[in-house]
């Protein structure tokens, strides 16, 4: 057994609640209408190429993504484009999407459905690239960030490691877990394809320890592929997040403000590996993924296998229907999640999970005055001073937020989950990030 | 004993009267080498403003406007909205030059989303700033335009014409100390409130709805929002109402107060204020009352 590894700046240890953690991902039924949003990944909405009253099959390509960074979506499902339309979003902003009624379950022509495990890939680094490109896959452990950018390594940089997120530090999460558990073959096959594509000798897949079944299946497999290797390590939040995850595989940092190839690392979700693994070898696209439906009273926690689009609250249904006493209810993890105005939201890429909370668990404590007690600094995995930069931003100094390097922090919410004051420290980080990115964006012009 | 005291006051006064003369010396050479000159005019000009710093008249602060006015030789492109036309003539009599007419102004919140017109679908539990909730979600009720009801505007008010009304959730601003200096508008992030004319006798009639959505989906969020419909514009004999997104807007500058619009409007989003009871009631009562 290796050594546990892990990153040596804060972080905290809530409590791990992987209710679903023993259940196997159920496929479910395309439900009557998908609201596909054109805006699932980072970077620029794709253009529709469909319109109001057009057949579409599952898998074909219904929005293209345009510019550098952007990524194409495809429908889900076979039916009829009912409206190109605004719904809302996960904020309650209505965004622009594809509408489409669910008519029988029919795939476009070139789509392998086969279960069957494909290991070997004879496709050169460039038609990888192309390939996931086309297959609109982004990154699925959260941020979208479309996958075949960051599978191109930029001129003058070298990538040394593939390191694959199979962290899932959130607590009640446990898609990936499952994923690790019931797709390991392919998990694998996706990871030397994006190995070839990069490029790379080495791939380092890092998971927490407490998923020891996970561990040892996927350390099981990889004594069959050359180069990868699995790294257990220690449970700490938010080890998942790329610049923590980096520190504990391979004890490098980045920079601050720099992408991680440039201490020659690119890192991706197994979620992403296992959609690579469909995009290349059975030329599917992203159109399907695993989402963790839990929470304390949810009945039948479960991790759900869902066509993108689909509404969430068919989610909570299939995991026996919104317990009675939910105050909340999260899209994400607990930690990094945001709380849902409407539970009749689609599904997106990026959806890892839908939790449902009761109120005396959902609810902030009272605010109170900040006692001094710098807890936030100690956790705080970036190094920063999140009091300061809480209380810069309330009171709008930006100018000096910047100086104090908001820009750094990633939002983790280790703050407000230590904070014994109820301080709404990471709302006012926020603000503050926002204002001095709209700041930084002026002054480059 | 009291020789000697005699003699150190004696050296003391001297030495010490001898340091004070020299040190006066170079000050005052130093006063005349360094000397900034400035117009007297312009703490006359300072002393007539009201001094509130609020920065109204997008300068910063009392002192600025006066080195601006003092420095242009006229009142020509100034306002000061706190000090309105009694300031402006004053400057302009202390100064000998003409002012013009100036409009009076006065915030008005274009929202009426009430927690009785639009009811709260989720309870908003993070930090209590307008900037940081609308980031965040849609809003309570759930309209992506109305107020949100974080009080940002009655913190940004220095005139305190502003409070929170916590039965409705929505500001409410006190016209006669509204000074029109527009902190508030810049501090709401959804660009509900505007600065309007005060009107004759301070009527004023506006659409209070700001959403640009289409009507049903409006409407779904909130019973009094504007739905687009048009009647307010075929209504209107002088082209003050104009329809854009969805959202019907009246020019104040066009408008004649002649109150035809606001009977006409099926969701009420019309607002008539300081107006007389009208003396034959149309259908639609509680006009009156909804004022804000």
């Amino acid at each position: 057994m290796h050594q546990l590894k892990t990153f040596v700046i804060g972080g905290v240890h809530p409590p791990e609640k992987k209710l679903a953690e023993k259940q196997p991902i159920v496929r479910l039924d395309p439900p009557k209408t998908v609201s596909i949003l054109l805006s699932q990944h980072l970077g620029a909405p794709a253009v529709p190429v469909v319109a109001k009253g057009d057949k579409v099959l599952a898998g074909q390509i219904i929005a293209r993504g345009e510019s550098f960074i952007s990524a194409n979506i495809h429908s889900s499902v076979s039916g009829t484009v009912a409206k190109v339309d605004g719904v809302p979003d996960t904020s309650g902003y209505r965004k622009q999407a594809i509408i489409i009624n669910v008519e029988g379950d029919e795939w476009a022509e070139g789509v392998d459905r086969d279960e069957a495990f494909v290991r070997d890939c004879q496709m050169s680094p460039e038609e990888i690239v192309s390939r996931v490109k086309d297959c609109g896959v982004v990154g699925l452990g959260g941020a979208t960030f479309p996958s075949h950018v960051k599978l191109k390594v930029p001129k003058g940089k070298k990538a040394e490691y593939l390191i694959i997120n199979g962290v899932e530090c959130e607590p009640c999460l446990t898609a990936d877990h499952r994923l690790m558990l019931e797709k390991g073959n392919e998990i694998m096959a996706g990871i030397s394809i994006q190995m070839k594509a990069l490029g790379v000798g080495r791939a380092i897949i890092g998971i927490e320890n407490n998923k020891p079944d996970a561990i040892n299946n996927l350390s099981e497999i990889a004594r069959e592929y050359e180069g990868i290797e699995v790294q257990p390590l220690k449970v700490k939040y938010p080890q998942g997040a790329e610049k923590q995850l980096i520190k504990a595989v391979v004890g490098r940092e980045v920079p601050s403000g720099k992408l991680p190839i440039e201490v020659g690392c690119v890192v991706h979700n197994v979620g992403t590996a296992f959609a690579v693994y469909e995009a290349v070898q059975k030329n599917k696209p992203l159109v399907e993924r695993v989402v963790t439906v839990s929470g304390d009273s949810v009945r039948k926690p479960s991790n759900f296998m869902v066509r993108i689009g689909t509404p969430v609250s068919e989610l909570i249904e299939a995991a026996g229907g919104l317990p009675e006493d939910t105050s909340k209810v999260v899209n994400g993890g607990p930690m990094m999640g945001k709380a849902l105005n409407d539970i009749s939201v689609p599904v997106t890429k990026g959806t890892s999970g839908i939790l449902a909370f009761p109120g005396s668990e959902s609810r902030r404590p009272a605010e109170q005055n900040c006692i001094r007690c710098a807890r936030c600094l100690t956790v705080c995995p970036m190094g920063l001073e999140p009091y300061l930069l809480s209380a810069l931003a309330e009171k709008q100094r930006f100018e000096d937020c910047e100086m104090e390097r908001i820009m750094d922090c990633m939002e983790c919410g280790s703050c407000l989950y230590i904070c014994p004051s109820g301080k709404p420290l990471l709302d006012y980080i926020r603000v503050g990030k926002n204002r001095v990115g709209i700041m930084i964006r002026e002054r480059s012009h | 004993m009291n020789e000697l005291f005699n003699e150190i006051t004696l050296f003391s006064v001297v030495s010490l009267g001898a340091i004070g003369g020299v040190a006066a010396i170079i000050l005052f050479m130093v006063a005349q080498k360094f000397r900034v000159i400035e117009d007297p005019r312009i703490d006359i000009v300072e002393g007539l403003l009201p001094g509130a710093n609020c920065g109204g008249c997008g300068l910063a602060g009392c002192r600025a406007l006066a080195e601006a006015i003092v420095k242009d030789e006229s009142l020509e492109g100034f306002n000061c909205p706190p000090g309105g036309s009694d300031v402006m003539q004053q400057i302009a009599e202390a100064m000998g030059w003409e002012a013009g007419e100036q409009t009076p102004m006065v915030a008005v919140l274009r929202c009426n989303g009430t927690r009785e017109f639009a009811p709260p679908k989720v309870q908003y539990d993070s930090a209590m700033t307008c900037t940081f909730a609308h980031s965040l979600f849609s809003g309570e009720g759930g309209c992506p335009f109305g107020c949100l009801g974080c009080g940002d505007c009655v913190r940004a008010c220095d005139f305190d014409a502003m409070y929170m009304d916590p039965e409705s959730g929505l500001p409410v601003i006190l016209d006669e100390k509204c000074v029109a200096c527009g902190a508030c508008v810049k501090a709401c992030p959804r660009d509900i409130i505007e600065m309007r004319k005060k009107g004759k006798k301070n009527r004023r009639i506006f659409v209070s709805c700001i959403n640009r959505e289409k009507g049903g989906v409006a409407r779904k969020n909130c019973k009094v929002a504007c739905i687009g419909c048009g009647r307010c514009v075929k209504e209107c004999r002088f082209e003050a109402i104009t329809m854009e997104n969805n959202l019907a807007y009246i020019d104040y500058n066009k408008c004649t107060l002649c109150r035809k619009c606001a009977p006409v409007c099926p969701t009420n989003a019309i607002h008539e204020l300081n107006f007389p009871v009208r003396k034959k009631k149309p259908a639609d009562t509680d006009k009156q009352e909804k004022n804000v």
